[in-house]
């Protein structure tokens, strides 16, 4: 076996560790999510619904299908039994109407649920700890079906 | 009556000597880590193992980490699209690797590579009394040979498992976005979506390093406490292989169990 110089190992072991770093940052960068989201940068809204669902923390805010930021805290209010949606939006977007409509969406038929914006017509602007007052609850699959079965029924009694 | 009790006699027997070998080997990882200060004296030790142990395990390493990954691909979307969800074979990719198949493959191969080398290069200095010659100069083996070998193992596994992964998430958007037609937006975007730096990435190095140092203790307690004999040597290295692969495989439950199992 050729004998190296301890220049050569020098080299060689440099370049291993080297690229062991790069490795590690690209799983940190490209792979996970701390290059897509920028943390903390941004102000707080809150939003109260009936029912939210199976909407996580880290859930997206979108409106018009664009993210504009995430879900940071999903809380009970155990006065009005609502549930409170702590909703981080990017600075970027800080013209939205504070009569903006908020609804939790499900991401095709088996997806994860997310928070949908729809802007309303105000001429204020919605800002750190804001409320949006107008929401629309998850929509519970069981309840549907059971809605679509208790329907179907009365039509037969009918009959 | 006499078999009965030459079969305790053997029982007990077996059971003392496990216990000793577990005595020996704890007191062997004292040892190395007291020596690891002595060790940062001459950092040149270090450089010349982590280029055996590290540098030589690379190829290896990354041949695989791409091969595995492009399995990954291939079977991830024949089964996704059956659910029309190919859209996550990022996902699946990168959170397969990243947790689980980057640290234990990883793991098995260095134990297979590194660590029998290790174990045989130890067990023949044992057995040609080279051990014994340097303590005979009042140079201290454990210091000397051992430490920087164990090192070397701990700090090389987490950046093999890491080039592994990363290499085996090249490999899955080659099959699957070269090869299988999956968008190549949707293959990164979904995958930094769902995959966290702290859940998944730091968890996947900490079981890495878990690995590093229970793989490098194995093949140098093997080595070091081989019966000093041709014979012995080639035990000691397979001993080296099967404990550490059952070794890694049972900490990866246990790891999984308190990393992911909430």
């Amino acid at each position: 076996m050729k004998t190296l110089s301890a220049r050569g190992m020098e080299i060689l072991v440099g370049a291993f560790v080297a690229a062991g770093f790069v490795a590690l940052f690209f799983l940190a960068m490209k792979v996970s999510n701390l290059g897509a989201v920028t943390v903390g940068d941004g102000y707080q809204v809150t939003a109260r619904f009936r029912n939210v669902g199976g909407l996580k923390v880290r859930a997206p805010v979108s409106m018009g299908g664009v993210p504009l930021g995430k879900v940071v805290g999903i809380h009970f209010d155990e006065k009005t039994f609502d549930a409170v949606v702590t909703m981080e939006i990017d600075r970027q977007y800080d013209q939205l109407p504070d009569d903006t409509f908020a609804k939790i969406y499900t991401a095709g038929l088996l997806g994860e649920q997310y928070v949908g914006l729809e802007p309303g017509g105000s001429e204020k602007n919605l800002k750190q700890g804001g409320e949006i007052r107008m929401t629309q609850s998850a929509l519970v699959l069981e309840e549907v079906v059971g809605q679509f079965i208790f329907s179907k029924a009365q039509e037969g009694s009918k009959q | 009556m006499s078999p009965l009790l030459d079969g305790l006699a053997m029982l007990g027997r077996a059971g003392l000597g496990a216990l000793e070998r577990l005595g020996r080997g704890h007191l062997l990882l004292l040892g190395l880590l007291a020596g690891l200060g002595p060790l940062l004296r001459r950092p040149r030790l270090l450089l010349q193992q982590m280029h055996s142990v590290g540098v030589r395990s690379m190829l290896i390493i990354a041949v695989s980490g791409v091969f595995v990954g492009m399995v990954l691909g291939l079977q991830g979307h024949y089964i996704l699209s059956r659910f029309g969800a190919e859209a996550t074979l990022g996902v699946m990719v990168a959170a397969s690797l990243v947790r689980e198949l980057g640290p234990v493959v990883t793991a098995l191969l260095f134990a297979g590579r590194a660590g029998s080398a290790l174990t045989a290069e130890i067990g023949l200095m044992k057995a040609t009394e080279q051990l014994s010659g340097l303590e005979m100069m009042a140079v201290n083996p454990v210091y000397r040979v051992l430490s920087p070998r164990f090192l070397a193992g701990f700090l090389s596994m987490p950046l093999l498992a890491a080039m592994f992964s990363a290499l085996g998430v090249w490999g899955g958007w080659f099959v699957g976005v070269g090869l299988l037609g999956v968008d190549d937006g949707t293959y990164w975007s979904q995958m930094q979506a769902k995959i966290d730096l702290d859940e998944d990435i730091v968890n996947g190095v900490i079981k890495s390093l878990v690995f590093g140092f229970v793989c490098s203790w194995i093949a140098i307690f093997q080595g070091y406490d081989c019966v000093p004999t041709s014979e012995g040597v080639s035990r000691a290295t397979t001993k080296t292989v099967v404990h550490s692969a059952l070794a890694v495989l049972g900490l990866d439950f246990v790891l999984t169990a308190l990393m992911f199992g909430k």
